[in-house]
C-alpha cells in the first residue's frame, strides 16, 4: 500500500499540519510519498523531503497551484492517485475545497476529518460538532481522507528524500484567480499557536474585541482566535474562529475570554492541554471544560489578568 | 437564470444530540428537526439574488423522507419558487447526493447551484465541491459574497488566514459560508402562500442512481467527557497556577 500526503504550505514555509498528517500516513503503511504543489515552492519540497520517514517528494509548479485553485489541484492529483492507494490531507481550506473533488472523479467516499486510524480501511471521525464520534470502514479501493491534524503528533525531522519534479498538470479550467487578500500578522497561526486567546459575543463590538483580546494574546504571544457568535456579529473575522464550522486548535494554553462555550465552540478547543475561562455567567458551560475558570466581569478581570502577568515576568 | 438550491434536513442546532446506547447511531426519535443552517444561507442568498435581478427562478430540492416536504416548504416560503424531493428514507452518503443532484441538474438546467457548504449532522463538507467535479463545472467553495452576472460569478471565498476572490465560469456550483448572509425569517403570509407553491416528490428510484454506501458505520460513541477543573478567585490566582505548572 503506498500513500500520498498533500503538503500544507503557503509556497514560503511548509506548514506543522504536514508533518501530522505524514504520522497519520504513516499509520497507514511505510511507503509515504509528499505532493509539494504550489508556485515558488522549492523550499517548501526540501523541507517536506526531511520529513522523517517520507519515501519521496513530488514536486508541481504552476500560477494555479501556488494560488490553491481547488480544480487546478484535484486536476493535478487526480491521475497521480493511479499509483496509490490513499491520498491523506490536512483538513484545511484548501484540503476541503479540492479533495472531494478527487473523491468524485475516483468514486470512492471520502472519510472526513479523521481524527483516529484504527485500521487501513477503519477510521474514527467527529460528527455533529463532535458531539459523536463516528467509526467507519471504507469498501471503496482507494482512500481519500482529510485529516484533523491537531489529533496526530508530528512526524520529526531527519529524513532524506529524493525530490521529484512533476508536470503541473491540466490546470483550473473555468475558475480564474481575481486576487487575495491575507491578513499579514506578526502572531503565530491560529491552528499550530502553542497558546491561543479567544473573545466572544461578550466584547460587543470589533473596537472592544481589537482592546482587549489583542494586547492579552501578544503578551502571552498567542494567536488570536473568536467563537462563531464573536464572528457572526463581526467583531472578529472568519479566520479567527475556532470551533467545528472553523479551526480546531489544541494549543498548550486556550484562554476564553467572553465565551459561553456553545457546543459548536467547544469541538474546536476541547482538545486544548490547559483551559482558562473567564466569563460573568458561572454557569456558563465553557467552566465544565475549563482547567482554570474565573467567574467575573472580563472588563476588570483582562486588566487584572495583564498586571499579573506582568508581575510575574511575562 | 434559474438556481437550483440542495437543502437539508437535519436535528435542529440548537439540540444536543444523544448517542445511542447500543452505539449505531444518534437518537433521531422525536427529536425537533430544522433546515440544515448553511442551507438557510443558500437559500436566502439565492432568494437575494433574485430580488436583485440576477436570478428569475429559484427552485430547491431535497433527497431525504416524506417530512423533508417541511424543509422546503421552509425554503418556499423564504422565496424559493417551486420545490423537488427526491424521496428516500435510505441515508445517503455525500457522493451519492451529489449523483442524486447531478441527475436532477441533467432535467432542470439551472445556471448555477448555491449550496451550503456542509450539513451540521455528518459535517463532511463534501457535497458542493463532489458535485462540480462530477458535472465538470468550476466550484467556488465557501462563499462569503457572491456577484452574479450573465455568464459568470464573481465570488469572495473564505480561505486560511483571509479572504480569495475567484471568478467562476457558469454553470457553476458555490457552497455558502456562514457570513454570506443572515437569513430571513419567513412571515406568516409568506408561509401561507409557500403552502400554494410548486412541490413534486418523485422516488430517488426512479432515477437510477446509484446511491449504494461506500462507508460501513462500525459504531458510533460519544467522545471522552474532559471534566471541569477549579474555579479560582482572581485573575493572579490564573497566573500563580499555570506559572506553578509550567504552562507559561
Amino acid at each position: 500500500m503506498a500513500v500520498l500526503v498533500f503538503a500544507d504550505h503557503d509556497n514560503a514555509s511548509l506548514k506543522d499540519s504536514t508533518h501530522k498528517t505524514v504520522t497519520a500516513a504513516l499509520a497507514l503503511s511505510g511507503d509515504v510519498d509528499v505532493l509539494v504543489a504550489g508556485k515558488g515552492a522549492g523550499d517548501v519540497a526540501k523541507a517536506a523531503a526531511g520529513i522523517a520517514g517520507v519515501r519521496k517528494v513530488l514536486h508541481a509548479e504552476s500560477d494555479a497551484l501556488g494560488q490553491g485553485l481547488a480544480e487546478a489541484i484535484a486536476s493535478l492529483v487526480t491521475p497521480l492517485m493511479a499509483g496509490y492507494d490513499a491520498l491523506l490531507t490536512p483538513a484545511t481550506s484548501l484540503g476541503k475545497s479540492f479533495s472531494p473533488r478527487v473523491a468524485a472523479k475516483l468514486d470512492v467516499a471520502q472519510i472526513t476529518e479523521v481524527v483516529e486510524v484504527v485500521d487501513g480501511s477503519t477510521f474514527v471521525r467527529p460528527i455533529y460538532a463532535g458531539n459523536a464520534l463516528e467509526t467507519v470502514k471504507s469498501s471503496d479501493a482507494k482512500k481519500v481522507i482529510t485529516v484533523r491534524a491537531t489529533n496526530f503528533k508530528a512526524a520529526g525531522e531527519g529524513g532524506s528524500a529524493a525530490i521529484e519534479t512533476i508536470e503541473a498538470g491540466p490546470g483550473p479550467g473555468k475558475t480564474t484567480f481575481v486576487d487575495q487578500q491575507i491578513v499579514k500578522s506578526a502572531r503565530p497561526e491560529l491552528a499550530a499557536a502553542k497558546i491561543v486567546v479567544s473573545g466572544g459575543r461578550a466584547m460587543g463590538s470589533a473596537e472592544e474585541f481589537q482592546r482587549v483580546i489583542e494586547p492579552l494574546a501578544d503578551k502571552l504571544g498567542a494567536a488570536v482566535g473568536a467563537s462563531r457568535a464573536a464572528v457572526d456579529a463581526g467583531y472578529a473575522p472568519n479566520d479567527y474562529q475556532v470551533g467545528q464550522t472553523g479551526k480546531v486548535v489544541a494549543p498548550e494554553l486556550y484562554v476564553a475570554i467572553g465565551i459561553s462555550g456553545a457546543i459548536q465552540h467547544l469541538a474546536g478547543m476541547k482538545d486544548s492541554k490547559v483551559i482558562v475561562a473567564i466569563n460573568k455567567d458561572g454557569d456558563a458551560p465553557i467552566f465544565q471544560v475549563a482547567d482554570l475558570g474565573l467567574v467575573a466581569d472580563y472588563k476588570s478581570a483582562v486588566p487584572e489578568l495583564m498586571d499579573a502577568l506582568a508581575a510575574a515576568g511575562k | 437564470m434559474k438556481v437550483l438550491v440542495p437543502v437539508k434536513r437535519v436535528i435542529d442546532y440548537n439540540v444536543k444530540v444523544r448517542v445511542k446506547a447500543d452505539q449505531t447511531g444518534v437518537d433521531l426519535a422525536n427529536v425537533k428537526m430544522a433546515m440544515n443552517p448553511f442551507c438557510e444561507i443558500a437559500v436566502e442568498e439565492a432568494v437575494r439574488q433574485k430580488e436583485k435581478g440576477a436570478v428569475t427562478e429559484v427552485v430547491a430540492v431535497s433527497i431525504g423522507p416524506a417530512q423533508a416536504q417541511e424543509t422546503l416548504r421552509t425554503a418556499l416560503a423564504m422565496g424559493a419558487d417551486r420545490a423537488i424531493l427526491i424521496q428516500t428514507d435510505q441515508d445517503l452518503e455525500p457522493l451519492a447526493v451529489a449523483k442524486v443532484l447531478a441527475a436532477v441538474i441533467a432535467e432542470e438546467a439551472p445556471g448555477a447551484v448555491i449550496m451550503g457548504k456542509q450539513a451540521i449532522d455528518g459535517d463532511n463538507n463534501a457535497t458542493g465541491q463532489m458535485l462540480s467535479a462530477l458535472l465538470d463545472w468550476p466550484q467556488a467553495a465557501f462563499a462569503s459574497e457572491i456577484v452574479l452576472s450573465a455568464d459568470s460569478a464573481k465570488v469572495t471565498r473564505e480561505i486560511d488566514g483571509g479572504l480569495q476572490t475567484v471568478d467562476v465560469a457558469l454553470p457553476a456550483v458555490i457552497t455558502a459560508d456562514l457570513r454570506l448572509n443572515e437569513p430571513r425569517y419567513a412571515s406568516l403570509p409568506n408561509i401561507m402562500k409557500a403552502k400554494k407553491k410548486p412541490l413534486d416528490v418523485k422516488e430517488l428510484s426512479a432515477l437510477g442512481v446509484d446511491t449504494a454506501p461506500r462507508l460501513t458505520v462500525v459504531k458510533v460513541a460519544e467522545p471522552p467527557k474532559r471534566s471541569g477543573g477549579v474555579k479560582v478567585e482572581s485573575a493572579a490566582d490564573i497566573v500563580s497556577n499555570l506559572k506553578t505548572n509550567g504552562v507559561i
